[in-house]
């Protein structure tokens, strides 16, 4: 009998906080448009209204729907060499979100585990991570990138690659500040009288707490690898010139900013609210799931 | 006489002040000098001192949590500074009860898993079910209602999570537990239960307690023998009984002459 109540007063099942994850007006906005986006790299195949690649020098430079000179069909315009900027756009989500979900997890994970162990075991660990932070921060992080990607070779990898070496300092940082503090708290004691082993406490007691800055951060992390790859795109160091991306959009509308700006607004507006859509998701979830928060 | 459950010879303490890895002297300074107590099995023994007088750090050392420069701690004949770092057998049956129960209790760990975690480490409860209908019945015998082992630390009040921190203590059955200051900060009527509650657990579970406090009305109506700390000496130690009948010591006088009179709040104990 006890024990049927006390498993039923104590359950708190996932139900209660996807729903209350649901309600809050950040998470529906900035993960929806983040959705829409992953429906976009995933289905660009059929839902963009022409392929990327196609030129057609008659139709160069067309203005979006409802300018005057507009041909129906190409709802966003088309760039110089008559390519429709939509379906570029379109096709130019997949690097985009795959570099930013493969190198955000990847810099997240490193500098998580990087900063955890150095923040709670301190001595030796420590020093050397702290150093080696200090060296990381030293070098501006556009330059590394573009070094890096210059020496690896250009390519979806490389700018992963660069993405996850440059910041995973950005997570190590922050969590063995975190990380120190939280191993001052009396629970941490108490869990050591308890008999949990230090690595069980590191993982059980202490990453609980410190998963919910890793979580701001690793959105803030979505949003600037998207940035860094449309730099690099921009510069001509990211992926072949036949795969569409934001940053080649960029540089190229720069280009023809005068006779057709609408090759160049599309993307950078597409990347402006890319950066703020993980930022919103990242601080609803925050606001919506984490116990502590909850008002 | 039977073997002390806790024991320590010569225990000396020092705190390395130095700050600095590579500076020139390693700076400590000494807060326990030559400390010898013994708490027996089921005894109630309570420690006193002014503030700094090291009550805490004797604490800390008696669970093996600050090492001993000079001497030793024993537990039931164990030296504790030759126990590998992982005596899980040993760590169940010292247990604390903290000063501040917010700090002391994981914040984003619901009262079910700060419960159930540590008697399923220990083989306690075979399964979650088994913690489940333990954690039920400590919040019973604790008086707390079973809504909150969904509830996470700061959703209680202060006094449900001090019950919280006892519950999470007693549930291993330890032989030994130390409470440091506990009941600082209450008013005197919740302060009154949970000394009842401590109380009336030490009985049935048969555990030894060590009461660390600067109350001294506290610790006269709660223990049976009492070590008076000063300085990171001990100046005076025997019966309750005996040291306020006659203290020995101008500091234990001192101590017994700033109790506000009239000692409010020990009646209540007696039973
Ligand atoms: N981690 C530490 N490092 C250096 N010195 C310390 C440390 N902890 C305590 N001390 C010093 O050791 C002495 C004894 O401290 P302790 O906490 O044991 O006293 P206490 O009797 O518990 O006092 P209180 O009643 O205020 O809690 C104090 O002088 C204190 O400044
Ligand atoms: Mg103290």
């Amino acid at each position: 009998m006890a024990d049927v109540t006390a498993a039923a007063a104590s359950r708190r099942t996932w139900q209660p906080m996807i729903s209350a994850a649901l309600r809050d007006p950040k998470v529906v906005v900035g993960g929806g448009f983040i959705l829409l986006l992953i429906i976009l790299a995933l289905g660009a195949d059929f839902i963009a209204p022409h392929d990327p690649l196609a030129q057609d020098l008659m139709l160069g430079s067309l203005p979006p729907a409802g300018m005057a000179g507009a041909e129906s069909g190409y709802w966003m315009g088309t760039d110089d060499l008559g390519r429709d900027v939509l379906s570029r756009f379109i096709h130019g989500t997949r690097v985009a979100l795959t570099v930013a979900f493969v190198a955000a997890t990847i810099a997240a994970l490193v500098g998580t585990v990087v900063g955890l162990l150095a923040g709670y075991f301190g001595g030796w660990i420590d020093v050397v991570v702290s150093r080696l932070i200090e060296i990381w921060m030293a070098f501006p992080a556009v330059l590394l990138s573009i070094l890096i990607v210059a020496i690896l070779g250009s390519g979806v990898h490389s700018v992963i690659i660069a993405i996850a070496i440059i910041d995973w300092t950005r997570f190590a940082r922050v969590v063995r500040a975190e990380t120190m503090a939280q191993r001052q708290a009396d629970y941490v004691t108490a869990s050591t009288v308890l008999g949990f082993s230090r690595l069980g406490i590191l993982a059980g007691e202490i990453l609980p707490n410190v998963l919910w800055v890793v979580l701001g951060l690793f959105t803030l992390e979505l949003g600037l690898a998207v940035v860094i790859e449309a730099i690099l795109s921009f510069v001509g160091l990211s992926v072949s010139s036949d795969t569409p991306t934001w940053g080649g959009m960029i540089a190229q509308g720069r280009g023809i900013i005068y006779q057709a700006w609408w090759v160049f607004a599309l993307p950078l507006a597409g990347l402006l609210a890319t950066v703020l859509a993980f930022n919103q998701l990242g601080a609803g979830l925050r606001r919506s799931l984490d116990p502590v928060m909850q008002r | 006489m039977a073997e002390p459950l806790v024991e320590t010879r010569g225990l000396t303490v020092d705190y390395a002040t130095g700050r600095s890895l590579r500076g020139p002297a390693n700076a400590s300074t000494r807060v326990l000098r030559g400390v010898d107590i013994r708490i027996d099995a089921g005894e109630i023994v309570g420690i006193v001192g002014e503030s700094g007088s090291g009550k805490s750090t004797l604490g800390r050392a008696l669970l093996g949590l600050v090492p001993a420069s000079e001497g030793q701690v024993l537990f039931a004949g164990h030296p504790l500074n030759a126990q590998p770092d992982g005596a899980l057998a040993l760590r169940r049956h010292m247990q604390m009860i903290f000063q501040d129960p917010m700090s002391s209790l994981n914040p984003r760990h619901t009262i079910r898993t700060i419960l159930t975690r540590p008697i399923l480490l220990h083989g306690i409860a075979a399964n979650q079910a088994a913690a489940d209908a333990a954690a039920a019945a400590v919040l019973d015998r604790v008086g707390l209602p079973l809504e909150v082992l969904a509830r996470y630390p700061h959703e209680l009040s202060g006094g449900q999570r001090q019950r919280i921190g006892i519950a999470r203590a007693v549930m291993l059955r330890p032989r030994f537990v130390l409470a440091d200051e506990i009941i600082s900060g209450q008013d005197v009527s919740t302060q009154a239960r949970v000394l009842v509650l401590l109380k009336e657990l030490c009985a049935e579970i048969g555990m030894a307690l060590a009461f660390i406090s600067h109350d001294l009305s506290v610790i006269r109506a709660l223990c049976h023998r009492v070590y008076v700390l000063n300085g990171g000496v001990v100046v005076e130690e025997g019966s309750c009984e005996a040291v306020f009948a006659a203290p020995q010591h101008a500091y234990t006088r001192a101590l017994i002459d700033a109790i506000p009179l009239p000692v409010v709040g020990t009646g209540w104990l007696a039973a």
